[in-house]
């Protein structure tokens, strides 16, 4: 085990991984490799199997075929727990005690936890610290579930959907979070179906759809292939094309625009944004 | 790797935390504590002077109220629990499964314990019964007991779909037990019908081997069909809670 989680092999392999409930296919043979130190964003809509795919890393469900490896292990050996912090996607705590005695509680479980004082400061949680957990808001219960997956220290932190459900002011909050995580030099594997959430955290993402990733890497590159060109024409319609080729478009366009004595009005290149490319990938499946 | 924390330091962390969680809930803490002196103070007037009436129900109150700590207070833990998520949570942490647990039943003990202490002062110092005759024999009685109802409620939980509905489960099993297993009655005036459904149930027992030990004294062979019924339960709840355990809610995949 020693060997196993030290920092060489990656955080998580995923190899041709495939899980089925009864007839529904929610994986069908995924791969991808998340290294250490990376923040990784699963990106897809409801039902895509995100979910079901952090679950099996998690070690709560069984799958069906692939290989998967967590810190190099099994990801249902008990030992990873240690080295592993959890947010799923709704999960409550003790409704009777505050939330400073329920991160101490947490505290008590890992062999080598974080300071409280340090986990409820980095959480964003002093203000409420002495709060019954029952009296909280959905965005401060949410900190309180990163309060608790990062208590004990983990090498790796999943996060099931941080954010959805919250306000913006509770969106940013719960980012500062995560890339305070990123900056302590962890692991995160976070799922989302908000494109911002993925563009703005996110090293690299997959994105996820019907149980199969349509795309994967950093979310610039993503976008990189196919710029969108936008022009108006002399009387006012809008006109867009899209090239992988913006130099040699332009070049015929402005030729084009310059031999018939016009202008082109409000002449734009753009590189897709995460969303053009999702949209674009999401709706070629469906 | 350090060393993973030791286990008896989780179950008894995770007992004292079930400890202050129940003193801060105050309906648990009132049902703990004081129902069991409130009947006794209610069947006490009713019955005041009727000595055999009191040897009867004094006992039986101390089985219903083991029932309650453990069986009870379990089943809807643990449906709460469950289906809050928070067992879900717990899963995802390094406390052994087995300490947790141990902690969880740990406080249904103590509860138990509680309010057989309450039951047994209430009913020597306010109903003038007599002290308990057989201590070692009762001790043996509460401690199965104990045993068999907190692995019938962690199994029943199993059964039940949601908090909401936890009440209607749990009173339709624990309701008809305490009324034929002669909690309030001495059960032997009960028709036959009714005695030979009793005589399947734990309840009946524990009260026969509480009743026994507390009053008249008898040792443990007196009652060993009693102690074997009430370990049959036992092993078939401990089953039952074992294999039908989940960690997820329902409302889930």
């Amino acid at each position: 085990m020693m060997e196993a989680m030290t920092s060489a092999v990656p955080a998580i392999e995923v190899c041709g991984l495939s899980k089925t409930y009864g007839s529904l296919a929610a994986l069908r043979g995924i791969d991808f490799t998340v290294m250490r130190g990376e923040v990784f964003g699963l990106l897809g809509p409801n039902g895509a199997g995100k979910t079901s795919c952090v679950e099996i890393l998690e070690g709560y469900r069984e799958f069906d075929a692939g290989e998967v490896r967590v810190l190099g292990l099994d990801p249902k050996d008990r030992a990873l727990r240690a080295h592993v912090g959890i947010v799923l996607q709704s999960c409550g705590t003790y409704p009777h005690l505050t939330v400073r005695e329920t991160v101490e509680h947490w505290a008590g479980m890992y062999p080598r936890p974080r300071q409280v004082a340090e986990v409820l400061a980095l959480a964003g949680l002093d203000d409420c610290a002495d709060r019954r957990a029952r009296t909280l808001s959905g965005g401060q219960a949410r900190r309180l579930d990163f309060a608790l997956a990062l208590v004990g220290d983990p090498e790796l932190i999943f996060l099931d959907e941080p954010t959805t459900g919250f306000d913006p002011a509770a969106r940013r909050a719960a980012w500062d979070v995560i890339r305070a995580l990123r900056d302590l030099g962890k692991t995160v594997v976070l799922t989302t179906h908000y494109l911002d959430e993925a563009q703005s955290l996110a090293d690299r993402v997959a994105i996820l759809q019907d149980g199969l990733i349509l795309a994967e890497g950093p979310p610039h590159s993503l976008g990189a292939s196919r710029y969108r060109v936008a022009w108006r024409t002399g009387d006012g319609t809008q006109e867009e094309r899209f090239t992988e080729d913006p130099t040699a478009l332009l070049h015929t366009l402005t030729a084009e625009a310059l031999a018939r004595g016009e202008t082109l009005e409000d002449l734009s290149v753009t590189r897709p944004s995460l969303e053009d490319v999702y949209l674009e990938l999401t709706e070629a499946v469906a | 790797m350090t060393a993973a924390v030791p286990w008896w330091g989780a179950a008894w962390r995770q007992f004292r935390l079930e400890r202050r969680m129940f003193w801060r809930n105050p309906s648990a803490a009132f049902f703990g504590v004081l129902l069991p002196l409130g009947l006794l103070a209610i069947f006490g007037a009713v019955f005041a002077g009727r000595d055999e009436d009191l040897d009867v129900i004094v006992p039986g109150i101390a089985g219903m109220s083991v029932m309650s700590a453990t069986f009870t207070s379990l089943a809807y833990n643990v449906t709460t629990l469950r289906e809050r998520g928070i067992l879900k949570r717990l899963r995802g942490t390094p406390m052994p499964t087995s300490a947790y647990l141990a902690g969880l039943a740990g406080n249904a003990v103590a509860n138990a314990a509680l309010q057989l202490v309450i039951v047994v002062l209430a009913g020597h110092f306010l109903l003038g019964v007599v002290w308990p005759q057989a201590w070692g024999a009762m001790l043996v009685f509460a401690a199965v007991g104990v045993a068999c109802f907190t692995v019938l409620g962690v199994a029943l939980a199993h059964a039940i779909p949601n908090p909401e509905s936890a009440p209607a489960y749990v009173n339709a099993v624990f309701l008809p037990q305490i009324l034929i297993a002669g909690v309030f009655y001495d059960a032997a005036e009960a028709p036959q019908v009714i005695r030979d459904i009793a005589q399947a149930l734990p309840l009946t027992h524990l009260v026969e081997g509480l009743s026994g030990a507390m009053i008249d004294g008898e040792g443990l062979a007196a009652n060993a069909v009693s102690l074997l019924v009430l370990g049959l339960w036992g092993l078939a709840g401990a089953v039952l809670a074992v294999r039908g355990f989940s960690w997820e809610a329902r409302r889930g995949r």
